[in-house]
């Protein structure tokens, strides 16, 4: 792969764990929730509009957050549940499986969610997920023509992840 | 899996591209001047590199983040450790100390021995207000607001002016813990 600076994406691409064609769905979100990208493959089923879709989404994660990290019996200076925490604060989660979908998650310090819907039976993706950051980072941080906090449309972002993520176990 | 641990200076800095440093050097100093061109007073200046410092720091953050493998910012005393020593790494190839913590932990000065930014640069009398080097507040400014901390940076010494170091002062004036953004549902 070539990028705007000649130089390949550190740390390379981790290697599929089965032949692709898992993935369900894709959302970015930054701080303020604004849905950045979202992206979906396999969904057949739809109930929401995609405005109410993102939002449920993220409460989702935001609540589920503040759940795991007061539910943590290894730490002693938490909050009461419902306190907004600091970015970074407190323990969070990385996936969680149902028995029709695996949802894996990450979060940056700086309040980037990159979310993944698959297949429940597929591995640990969390090196994926850091990939997909990577990828954000290259494409669409370095891009001087995308404008922090606006919905991403780079077209080569969108082209790479698309493949990359067809290609995961 | 085992946590990622988070990277070193030295080792991002080997790691990444990097252009000729006079090249960077000539390529900022052509900015600056353009701007004392086009701006006239040395007050606009300096608030102009402010600004293009701070929009370069909120994108700059994200790539500090991926490539270091940093995963938490929440303490502030570790925050400017890691700036000072993996962040300038990384993006400026020199290291800064971090010194001068008030009683509270809340203010502290990040100090620059080196700066490649100044190689072949003196101030002529004219320009005795500006501050050369004010992208780079902009930058420590935009970037620890992204990690919600809002700060204030500010230059206590300056090579330039005929200190014997650089100095960039560091003020947390608050964190801002993460709220949910959306207003009750409608």
């Amino acid at each position: 792969m070539q990028f705007f600076g000649g130089s390949e994406i550190s740390p390379s691409p981790p290697a599929p764990t089965a032949s692709g064609n898992n993935a369900h769905m894709l959302y970015i979100f930054n701080r303020n929730g604004v849905c950045l990208l979202y992206r979906e493959w396999n969904r057949p089923l739809k109930t929401l509009s995609s405005l109410q879709d993102h939002k449920l989404m993220f409460g989702l994660l935001f609540s589920l957050k503040s759940l795991t990290a007061k539910m943590d019996p290894t730490s002693a200076d938490k909050g009461n549940l419902g306190v907004p925490q600091l970015p970074g604060q407190g323990c969070s989660f990385h996936s969680f499986r149902t028995n029709t979908y695996k949802l894996s998650f990450m979060e940056s310090p700086s309040g980037i969610k990159i979310i993944l819907v698959t297949n429940p039976r597929t591995g640990d993706l969390r090196d994926s997920l850091k990939y997909i950051y990577n990828l954000y980072v290259e494409y669409v941080v370095k891009n001087p023509l995308y404008s922090p906090g606006n919905t991403i449309r780079c077209e080569l972002f969108n082209t790479t992840v698309d493949q990359y993520v067809r290609g995961l176990g | 899996m085992a946590p990622a641990v988070p990277k070193s200076g030295d080792a991002i800095f080997a790691s990444v591209d990097r252009v000729n440093s006079e090249l960077f050097t000539l390529t900022y100093g052509a900015i600056v001047r353009q701007l004392i061109t086009d701006l006239e007073e040395v007050e606009e200046v300096n608030k102009q590199l402010d600004q293009m410092g701070y929009n370069i720091g909120v994108r700059l953050v994200d790539e500090f983040l991926a490539k270091s493998n940093v995963s938490r910012c929440v303490d502030f005393r570790e925050t400017a450790e890691v700036i000072a020593k993996v962040g300038f790494k990384m993006f400026l190839g020199v290291t800064a100390s971090v010194t001068n913590w008030d009683a509270e932990g809340t203010t502290c000065s990040l100090i620059l021995e080196d700066n490649p930014l100044v190689d072949f640069v003196e101030l002529p009398d004219t320009c005795q207000g500006l501050y050369y080097c004010n992208i780079l507040s902009g930058v420590v400014r935009g970037a620890l607001e992204m990690v919600s901390m809002k700060t204030e940076v500010t230059w206590l010494r300056d090579m330039l002016k005929g200190d014997d170091v650089f100095e960039l002062q560091v003020k947390l004036l608050k964190q801002v813990p993460e709220e949910y953004p959306y207003k009750d549902d409608e």
